[in-house]
Parts: structure tokens; sequence; C-alpha cells
């Protein structure tokens, strides 16, 4: 790599320097812009004791679900989690740490964390079980509770296209928490579909600056989806 | 007779407004999208990152890249946008949707709701669910007015974890329509052929029954 080339070739070169113990942070919505590919890269390095922070969990074998057979994630941070019965087995025998946290409060984490900001508050959750051990603070009369942020060792990332230097850009709702995930871990990897030459991006239509990207790789995803709904016609 | 699921999304629906910014739940406030008035024009929010939810996709319109909340194949419906997780629940926590209709295990009278997890046996997680009780004004709470048992959902404490405290104040069931105020449960209209006895039969909580209590219209 030299200058702002972020391009790596392969996935043990992207994931160079996870170990065990660590915290990563993944994009993707269910199934919808997951980086496929780096968490196959994971599962193959066999790295244990994880916490992973990400919206959901994957399904048996595809998506994080991967990382589950082997045991390899210590605690998950997640808001909806369960589309597999691995995951639900680890969870009911207490082998898996479950931190059910709300999808909003999971987003701003991750963009805090980004951001520098090191904790927020939010009404959300208040008076629920996702209250309990914060501080709680009456702000204007409303009762919010304070959360921290989240930052990763390593975040994984999923986007559309990108050009050498990182810039990104995702596609539909396969954006969901990739954008926020990117800027919130100290190695940031993005798996992509598509690596263009600089300038080739307009920059106006850039949603992620490359400054937030540290190793780019050119994958190729099965994207699997969860409930594939039609109408008739 | 109580109300069918197709029926109860129909009563809801008489709820929407036009330009309304709307964020549909999973299961039954889904099926609101299907009776919005005609001339009227709505916007779904779905909170994964689309303003403007179309209708599901035909086999050849299918991407995986275009998912609603419940991960099920959809479009994008003219003047949709796309946004991060970020945004999308600065919308929902910002109160920028004026109408939000999600399910429930239990409600209570003060207005308290649990909907997400049942400990021991369904530990899913409240994916957005806190977020939007938490930041709507709006909030209208779908459900079987009981359980197949006849156990009532209506109580004077829920008994769930909670998912939001004291947010909300309209529910409209398959047996009737009630809001929450100082307290109470106040009975506003009565599915068809159901009677006042049967309503509040299977109602735990302290229900107010006004003299006039009209039939929905569905």
């Amino acid at each position: 790599m030299s200058g702002f080339d972020k391009v790596v070739t392969s996935y043990e070169e992207a994931m160079a320097g996870l170990e065990d113990n660590m915290t990563v942070i993944a994009g993707g919505f269910g199934l919808c812009g997951i980086p496929e590919g780096l968490i196959a890269q994971i599962e193959k390095m066999g790295t244990k004791g994880l916490t992973v922070a990400s919206n959901n969990c994957g399904v048996d074998n595809f998506g994080l679900g991967l990382l589950l057979p082997k045991r390899q994630i210590k605690k998950i941070i997640a808001s909806y989690v369960g589309e597999n019965a691995e995951f639900e087995r680890q969870m009911m025998s207490g082998e898996l740490e479950v931190q059910l946290t709300p999808q909003g409060t999971l987003a701003e984490q991750m963009r805090a964390g980004g951001a520098g900001i090191p904790a927020f508050f939010t009404a959300t959750g208040v008076g629920t079980p996702v209250a309990e051990g914060k501080e709680e603070r009456n702000i204007n009369g409303r009762d919010y509770i304070l959360e921290e942020a989240i930052t990763g060792d390593f975040a994984i990332v999923k986007a559309w296209k990108a050009d050498r230097y990182g810039n990104l850009v995702f596609r539909h709702t396969a954006r969901n928490f990739n954008p926020m995930a990117a800027t919130a871990g100290k190695i940031t990897v993005v798996e992509v579909e598509e690596i263009v030459e600089p300038g080739e991006l307009d920059p106006n239509e850039i949603h992620t600056p490359g400054i937030y990207v540290n190793r780019l790789i050119k994958g190729n995803f099965e994207k699997r989806i969860e409930q594939r709904t039609v109408r008739s016609v | 007779m109580a109300l069918t699921r197709e029926q109860l999304a129909q009563r809801v629906a008489q709820e929407l407004q036009d330009g309304y910014y709307v964020n549909l739940g999973i299961g039954i406030p889904t099926l609101v999208a299907n009776y919005v008035p005609e001339g009227m024009e709505v916007m779904l929010q779905s909170e994964n990152g689309l303003l403007g939810m179309g209708q599901f996709p035909t086999e050849d319109e299918i991407d995986a890249d275009l998912i609603n909340a419940g991960k099920q194949t959809v479009t994008m419906a003219t003047g949709a946008s796309l946004f991060d997780s970020a945004t999308s629940f600065a919308m929902i926590r910002g109160g920028h949707v004026d109408l939000t209709v999600l399910g429930a295990f239990e409600v209570d009278v003060n207005g308290n709701i649990a909907s997400y997890m049942i400990p021991g046996k369904l530990i899913k997680g409240m994916g957005g669910a806190m977020d939007l009780v938490a930041g709507a004004d709006n909030i209208i709470v779908t459900m079987t007015h009981a359980s197949k048992h006849g156990v009532s959902k209506l109580l004077s404490n829920c008994t769930l974890p909670l998912t939001g405290k004291g947010c909300i104040k309209k529910v409209i069931t398959d047996l009737a329509y009630i809001e929450i105020k100082e307290g109470k449960f106040h009975l506003i209209e009565r599915a068809p052929g159901v009677s006042i006895e049967e309503i509040i039969a299977l109602t735990a909580g302290e229900l107010v029954i006004p003299d006039n209590v009209p039939e929905m219209n569905v």
C-alpha cells in the first residue's frame, strides 16, 4: 500500500491483526449489507472471545452466524437476534452473552464512538430493563438515560462502490449501520462490489469519506435474502 | 364479532391523514398500508433506512439490497429517500414521524407497553420498538384484546419487561378502540356486534365506559 491507496488483495491482509478478545463492529441489517467475505475470514482465522456489535447476528451458517458454531463470539451487542437455532441455544445456556440494545441507541452509540462523543442522553429505554444500572437525568421535564459510545478494535463494513482512496458509496437499504460502523473502528476494513480509480466517483455523492477507511477489498457477494416477498401480478 | 386482522388494519387506517409520515411495525400494522384511503398520500418509513416504502416487488424487481425492517423484499415509492440507521432513528427519536403503529403483548392503564420479551420463552430483542415508542407522540398499538386462552392484554400493570413507560394513549384491538388517560382505559368504540359486557370481561385494567359507545365503521 502507498499513500492513500487502501486496497488490499487478500482477506488475510484485510483482517491481519485481529486477535482473540477484540471488539468488532459490523455493519448490516439482517443479511442485507453485510461484509460476507470478511466474516468468512474471521471464521477461517478462528479468532475467539470476540465482542461483536451488530444490529443482528446472522442466521445459521451465514453472516455472523458463521462465528457461532466454534464459539468465536463471547458477547454480542445487538437489537434483534435469535433468527438462528445455534444462537438461541448458546444464549439460553449462557455460553453467549447477549446485550440487547435498542436499534436507534446502537446506531447512535456507533456514530458517537466514531465522532469522539463518549456518551449521550436518550429517552429510549427509560423505565425498561435497558435503563438498569445507567445514569438517569431529567432534562426540561423529561427523563433520559446515559448511553455510552461504542468503538471497536476493528470495524467490518460492506459498501457498494469505493475508489482506491476508500471513499464509499452504499446502495439502497444495504447502507443501514455501515456508515456508522465505518467511523467507529480503530481499523476499518471495507468489502465492496466494485473498486474504481480516485476521481471516478462524484465527490457530491460519496456517503463515507476515505479518511475513515483503512483497508479495502473487492468481494464476491451471495446477498442472501431472508424474507423473499413478492406481489402477484 | 371480533375484527379480523384485515378489519383491524382497516380501522387503524382511518387514523391516517394526508401528508403523514408513518412507521408501521411488523404483523397487523404492516397490513395498514393496504387500506390507505383513496386520494390520500402517506409516506411509509422503514427504520432500516428507507422513507417512501413501496409495495412488494414482482419476481423481476426483487433486489437483495432493498428490504424493509421485517427483512422482506420491498420496492421504493416515487419520491423515496435512503439513509443510514443513525439518520433513520434521528427521524424517529426526534419526533419527526407523524404516526407509529406497532403491536404489543400487554398495555396497561398508565400507558406502559410490553412488546419485546417473554422471559425464558421469547428473547429476540426490541429492534427499533423502544426508540419508536420513546420518540413518537402519536402511537397506535394494535393487538388482540385477549390471548387465545381469554387472558386480557389490557392490564392494571404490565407483567412483562417494558418496551416503554407511559407512552401509549391509543389502543385498537379486535374488540375495541380504547384511549388511555389519567390512569384508566376509556372505551371509545366497539367492534361491530361486540357487546360492552364482552369488552368489560376481557379488560383487566380499570375501564371507563361512556353512555354512548358507537360501533366501529369497518
